[in-house]
């Protein structure tokens, strides 16, 4: 078993695993239930001024299910927490008291007026909690008041309030921000100029997750209308990878702690939120749809990880694969690879025919000498890796690096020279010429 | 010498007993259940179950409505290829059909359950709408004969009738659907399902049923050729091959596709007599359907005996498989040699066990007897081409089917022939709706094309 104990931002866990601000960390029930299972940490759900928020008493989420209804987006118009504020306190100081190896942070969402936050910090310091967290990030029914995501979009806002919570607390604070802006690296740069100790992300995005088309009302429905929501969820995903890497890689901020959300479901996701510059993960969905419990595979599976890799922390995995994130221009021109498929595995199912055909650069048989059969033309295949994709089969098609010859689509010899497009000559701007050499 | 008083009885079961016993095969999907296993379909290319139908089903297409909750959109694509898409998605040997061919059985072993998926679409649509989906185009005054209401003749005529046709089938039987009345097993269309598919094929309209008129008996076929525009046969086969042993009249040996009639036609399985011993000669489908039933009647022991080996059997191997798992016992390598006759009837039946020297069968000169109270013959059916008599011109045969050509064409001009009787092939209920199918567009063709003069 690995060490998989964490320190984020000055907070320590026995893992990296916590618990996102959301539903599941509402009330000590559910926290408590989580830590029993295994969570490194919690996030409390969001704080706000009392009197509480009312929610609405009809459905809050709505779903996008793959075929066999499994769940793969999550869309909601919950707000922040609608119990009173006094209850919220006295819960986390109870919770951390008895769970004092557990990371406690507390989210926080008041309006944008210097007392509120001095005085609600002040609040939160007294449950001795671990840090808070400011939600600039929920893009529903809080933003229209002012808060949320509306306080996430401007940059200025993110630092002032950043620099009230420093100078009124000693605890760590984390600004988690919404995806829903442009360029995630100004409010990021933001929260660092206000002094923040860390920036958690993504937040949900604005979705509407479906119109129920008999009676043509967005879903969720709350008589017969309905309200933009939050989307997380697997599919966010690959959003929420790009702003986390975004962040890493900007020399502005690449030393700046980044908590990593959005779709993480299993370990695997983990890593590679660690390895684009995460320092540790937060997890809300897959606990929605399966229970707390999932953290056992998460933990098992860092730890086997670590122990075959070798790492014997978790901060060795943080920001592995930042380096290799890179701008298109400087991606490798004189790299060729075809796609190779394995005909033992092959099933023949013609996906990977009909996609290059119909859709790409018709590369793949269908038939030779009369007898169904798929096979990659090297003289059409410009490498796009369609194929593999649409494959049902892992590993049936692979992509296959040439190393030697010529490419047959090109004519081209390969090279191991690297080209890239700043030096091409096809652009206007290039800087140089640097020729790849024609066959002989 | 006593007389031998044979153990045939009816009643052998409690009602709940014959209830269960011939309850649906393969209970239908409901809704979640197939948009589960619709989800399974990779969609493919050019897809090898298609390719593997008789009628050519877009079966990835059909799958991808069930997918997306249209499933009578489904059944539409199904019935505009198979009109007996019900039936079929029923008693079709999909393992060796479609569900052989699904790339998942090469992935996994386990093929999307096409069959199962057609059911549930075509049960969708029979219940929501009540009749057949399509129109018929406006009339074209042309008549068609069909012999024969079973799978061939139904889809012929109802394409027929769709095309603007009207059409007039004869069919010897007092029901209509052929087999499908008459010969697949009880547990594979239970309720009533045949019939209610006839009316369902004979909703589209211009479509008549003259029952009880069989072909050389009450119709000939130049009266047919001369008064309709188009004849298609489809009469399936009258004869049932012999054993060709001595004793073959007596009681206590029957023809296998009689007793399964008899046993569809029961109102009251109870009142249907069965014999503890049973013994089915033969390999097919047909030895395996009335050795099962036999023993969901009541009957202790079932014996099938086939005189090749089992890789031999026209019976796929599922259905094997259902007949060992009800206690039919199977014995290959072995063919009849003499009935024993005990008091005027048959007792049991005497096999010589056999091999197979390079393709050819012969006989160990090893003997065994089973002791029967019933014998059945199910070692296949034959065309009975006299009935066609009465032609002034004689239709021509190939290994004495109907030789039609790929359109269904007889050598007689004006008549078309498919399913059983026609030399076409399987002799499965989906390729009889392919050949009646295919004969009704070439019929079509063939009257809508104006006369030319040479």
């Amino acid at each position: 078993m690995a060490n998989l104990a964490s320190t984020f931002a000055g907070i320590k866990s026995p893992n990296p695993f916590w618990l996102a601000s959301a539903p599941p960390t509402d009330k000590a029930y559910n926290v408590v239930r989580a830590f029993k299972d295994g969570w490194g940490g919690v996030v409390w759900k969001t704080l706000g001024t009392d009197p509480p928020v009312v929610n609405v008493s009809g459905p809050r989420y709505g779903a996008i299910h793959s075929n066999d209804r499994r769940l793969i987006g999550l869309n909601n118009i919950e707000l922040i927490t609608d119990r009173p504020l006094e209850v919220n306190l006295r819960e986390i100081k109870q919770v951390k008291r008895d769970w004092p190896d557990r990371a406690v942070v507390v989210s926080l969402m008041v309006p944008c007026e210097e007392h509120y936050w001095k005085d609600i910090l002040a609040k939160v310091e007294e449950t001795e909690a671990d840090g808070v967290e400011l939600n600039f990030g929920c893009p529903h029914g809080m933003s229209e008041r002012g808060m949320g995501s509306s306080v996430g979009q401007v940059p200025e806002y993110i630092e002032m309030v950043a620099r009230w919570c420093k100078q009124h607390s000693r605890m760590p604070v984390i600004v988690k921000l919404t995806p829903n802006i442009t360029d995630i690296r100004y409010p990021a740069r933001a929260a660092q100029a206000g002094g923040a100790d860390a920036v958690s992300l993504i937040n949900t995005i604005s979705s509407i997750i479906g119109v129920d088309i008999d009676s043509f009302a967005p879903i969720p429905t709350i008589d017969g209308k309905g309200s933009h929501g939050g989307y997380c969820g697997p599919a966010v995903k690959p959003i929420a990878l790009n702003m986390v890497a975004e962040i890493a890689r900007d020399p502005q901020t690449r030393n700046l702690p980044i908590s990593g959300i959005g779709g993480i479901t299993t370990w695997r996701d983990a890593v590679e939120f660690l390895a684009l510059g995460a320092g540790n993960v937060q997890v809300c969905t897959a606990a929605m749809t399966y229970g707390f419990r999932i953290v056992q595979e998460m933990i098992t599976g860092l730890s086997d990880y670590m122990d075959k890799h070798g790492f014997t922390s978790v901060d060795e995995i943080v920001g592995r694969a930042v380096g290799n994130v890179t701008d298109w221009q400087y991606l490798n021109l004189n790299y060729v690879a075809k796609a190779k498929i394995d005909q033992d595995s092959c099933i023949k199912c013609g996906r990977c025919h009909i996609a290059c055909e119909d859709t790409s650069h018709q590369a793949i048989t269908s038939m030779v000498d009369g007898v169904r059969h798929f096979e990659v033309i090297d003289a059409e295949c410009v490498g796009c890796n369609l194929c593999v994709s649409v494959c049902p089969v892992e590993s049936c098609i692979t992509m296959e690096q040439m190393i030697e010859g010529v490419d047959p689509r090109t004519g081209y010899a390969i090279t191991d020279q690297y080209a890239n497009w700043t030096t091409h000559p096809n652009n206007p701007m290039s800087k140089a010429f640097v020729p790849a050499e024609p066959a002989e | 010498m006593p007389t031998h008083v044979p153990d045939i009885a009816t009643g052998r079961l409690s009602p709940d007993e014959y209830a269960v016993n011939f309850l649906d095969i393969h209970p239908p999907l409901d809704r979640h259940q197939a948009l589960v296993e619709s989800d399974r379909c990779y969609f493919c290319y050019d897809a090898p179950c298609v390719k593997a139908c008789p009628t050519s089903i877009d079966i990835p297409l059909f799958i991808r409505q069930i997918l997306t909750d249209n499933p009578e959109g489904s059944a539409e694509t199904i019935l505009s290829q198979n009109i007996l898409g019900g039936m079929c998605a029923r008693v079709c040997p999909t393992e060796t059909l479609c569900e052989e061919a699904c790339v998942r059985e090469a992935a996994e072993g386990k093929p999307v359950k096409i069959g199962l998926l057609q059911r549930y679409a075509t049960d969708v649509l029979m219940e929501a709408r009540g009749e057949q989906p399509f129109e018929r185009a406006e009339p074209t005054g042309k008549r068609v004969a069909v012999v024969g209401a079973g799978p061939a003749g139904l889809a012929a005529a109802h394409r027929l009738a769709m095309h603007g046709h009207d059409v007039v089938i004869y069919d010897a039987r007092s029901k209509a659907g052929g087999l499908n009345e008459y010969g697949i097993a009880a547990y594979k269309a239970p309720d009533d399902f045949a019939q209610k598919e006839v009316d369902f094929i004979l909703s589209i309209g211009g479509i008549t049923i003259e029952h009880g008129k069989a072909i050389g008996r009450d119709i000939s076929l130049a009266e047919l050729r001369q008064s309709y525009d188009a004849v298609f046969l489809g009469m399936g086969l009258a004869g049932v091959n012999a054993l060709g042993l001595e004793g073959e009249d007596l009681d206590g040996v029957a023809d296998a596709v009689d007793y399964i009639a008899d046993l569809r036609q029961a109102a009251d399985l109870a009142t249907l007599p069965v014999g503890a011993r049973i013994v089915v000669v033969g390999g097919g489908m047909t030895a395996i359907d009335v050795a099962v039933q036999s023993k969901r009647l009541g009957a202790k022991d079932v014996t099938v005996v086939y005189r090749r080996g089992q890789e031999k059997m026209g019976a796929s191997d599922y259905e094997q498989e259902l007949a060992q798992t009800d206690g039919v016992l199977i014995r290959h390598n072995a063919k009849p040699k003499r009935l024993v006759t005990e008091g005027g009837r048959v007792t049991g039946i005497e096999f010589e066990e056999t091999r197979d020297e390079a393709g050819r069968l012969v006989g160990t000169g090893v003997t065994f007897q089973l002791a029967a109270d019933t014998v059945f013959k199910a070692i296949g059916q034959t065309f009975i081409p006299a009935a066609l008599n009465g032609s002034a011109e004689t239709i021509a045969l190939e290994n004495g089917k109907i030789r039609v050509d790929d359109e269904r064409r007889t050598t007689l001009p004006g008549v078309w022939a498919g399913g059983d009787c026609a030399a076409t092939g399987e002799d499965l209920t989906v390729a009889a709706v392919a050949d009646g199918r295919i004969a009704a567009e070439s019929i079509h063709l063939a009257l809508s094309t104006p006369f030319v003069a040479a």
